[in-house]
């Protein structure tokens, strides 16, 4: 397996998106994984302050040169705000993804949603059997 | 799993990401498309087009044949020479686009689009009469060393018989001891090279060309790449802005079509069609905003529907996006305000002047 870095303070769902829980602040984006298939991210659409987004479901659009592909959310809730530094300087979701290429700031709604996510030794072998896929 | 090249192994090696391409597992990117984008126009790229088809016509006949079957003059081809043109259908439309090489008097080669090699070799035998036609596509590697690094990369393995090679002309030269078919030509809107040569020599000369071009800043570069350069310099993609059904009149290539001549399969088609006026005419885009037009979407003109995008990406030399579209004739004039529907939003965009990049000095 290629070499993927997934912090083990982070949940993760199918779809390679991670939430963190930090103190009072809860942050999303995409795995080391995404934004490695993806390649480079050239341009993103994200939900507003006030927006709400619903677990499994769309709430944004991420744009590499070659492809699009839809953001998915990782748990309910609603949006504090989305990171302004990606509007002039999408890269940094390449060159840091869990750090300064985070998405979303949220506040959940359903505490109870995290556990439907994978840690990140199941999202690591989740990762793996779809790379010997 | 689709075909491969002989340089397969090679791509897997240097940890490029392989996509299928026109029936083939090809390297889409080995680092980034961008950086690899970055080199063709700073320094030099090397690209596996081993993909594409080579289908040879021999014989007295072969110039006669060549002549009925291409948009394009071919008499007046000196051998040493490469022409571009368009296989035509007899409803004017384009069967391939082709480069078109004079290898003797009477022997022609046409590099062909991957994706219609069976396609091409079945026209061409059907139309070449007494000529011989033999596609020797899996026997032929091909490489395209470009960039403005590529004529000292090639120059250190080819000597100085390299430099004389203008644009648009062939030579047969030994390159790091591989007999090899180099032209002045390419598909990235950047000087550079394209090498015909056996393909059980690829591996070894691939990894040749990388080693002397490491200094001057030589990367291996992906399909990602070349579709960005290539959409940069206006070219255009079969099966994006060219098909069975298109003109190359409205395509933009009529500099590609002996209008006067005619005699060519289609010929008569194509002004029957360019008599009644073409619906649509390819133009080139540029957005004024954020976002990216991407094949398929749909263009408006003073909000009505007015064409669709064939091709559109991010242009990594000029910092915003670019694309082609077929457009109603009134809508392509340059300037011309344009609508491109995004996921239901619309973006703003104007007709620009093509290529979006030109070639440095020129």
């Amino acid at each position: 397996m290629a070499n993927y870095t997934f912090p083990s303070d982070c949940f993760y769902t199918k779809e390679d998106e991670w939430v963190q829980v930090d103190d009072d602040r809860t942050t999303l984006g995409i795995t080391d994984y995404a934004q490695q298939q993806l390649g480079d991210v050239v341009f993103l659409e994200l939900p507003s302050a006030g927006d709400e987004i619903k677990q499994g479901e769309p709430f944004g659009v991420i744009e590499s040169v070659k492809a699009v592909s839809d953001l998915y959310a990782p748990v309910t809730g609603r949006v504090v705000e989305s990171n302004p530094a990606l509007e002039e300087t999408p890269e940094l979701v390449n060159e840091s993804c869990y750090e300064d290429g985070w998405l979303l700031a949220i506040e959940p709604t359903d505490e109870s949603e995290f556990e439907s996510l994978m840690n990140s030794s199941a999202y690591r072998d989740y990762v793996a059997e779809r790379e010997e896929g | 799993m689709g075909k491969r090249t002989p340089l397969y192994d090679s791509h897997v090696r240097l940890g490029a990401r392989m996509v299928e391409f026109a029936g083939f597992d090809m390297p889409v990117q080995y680092s980034s498309i961008l950086e690899e984008h970055a080199a063709v126009r700073e320094r030099a790229g090397l690209f596996d087009v081993s993909h594409m088809g080579q289908i040879h016509l021999s014989g007295p006949e072969a110039v006669s044949a060549c002549e009925r079957l291409l948009s394009c003059e071919v008499a007046s081809l000196r051998p040493g020479r490469v022409r571009y043109g368009l296989l035509c259908n007899e409803q004017g439309g384009v069967v391939d686009d082709v480069t078109l090489y004079r290898i003797a008097d009477d022997e022609l080669m046409l590099c062909v689009n991957a994706a219609n090699i069976d396609k091409d070799r079945d026209w061409i035998e059907g139309h070449a009469g007494a000529a011989s036609v033999e596609d020797r596509s899996d026997a032929t590697a091909m490489l395209a060393l470009q960039g403005p690094a590529a004529p000292g990369v090639l120059g250190g393995l080819a000597g100085p018989a390299a430099g004389e090679i203008r644009r648009f002309r062939f030579s047969q030269l030994d390159v790091a001891g591989v007999p090899a078919r180099v032209s002045n030509t390419g598909y990235t809107g950047a000087p550079g090279y394209e090498l015909y040569f056996d393909a059980a020599r690829a591996p070894e000369l691939f990894d040749r060309l990388l080693d002397a071009g490491q200094d001057a800043g030589l990367c291996p570069a992906g399909l990602g790449a070349r579709d960005t350069l290539r959409l940069e310099a206006a070219l255009p993609l079969y099966g994006h802005e060219l098909s069975d059904d298109i003109s190359p009149l409205a395509a933009g290539l009529e500099r590609f079509v002996k209008r006067k001549q005619g005699g060519f399969i289609g010929a008569e088609a194509i002004e029957e069609r360019a008599r009644a006026g073409h619906p649509e005419e390819l133009v080139g885009f540029e957005l004024l905003g954020r976002g990216i037009a991407r094949a398929g979407h749909a263009v408006l003109c003073d909000e009505r529907p007015s064409g669709r995008v064939t091709s559109g990406a991010p242009s990594p030399t000029l910092g915003r996006s670019i694309g082609l579209a077929y457009v109603r004739p009134e809508a392509a004039a340059e300037g011309t305000l344009l609508g491109i529907e995004v996921r239901k939003r619309l973006l703003e965009a104007r007709v620009v002047e093509t290529p979006f990049v030109r070639k440095r000095g020129s």
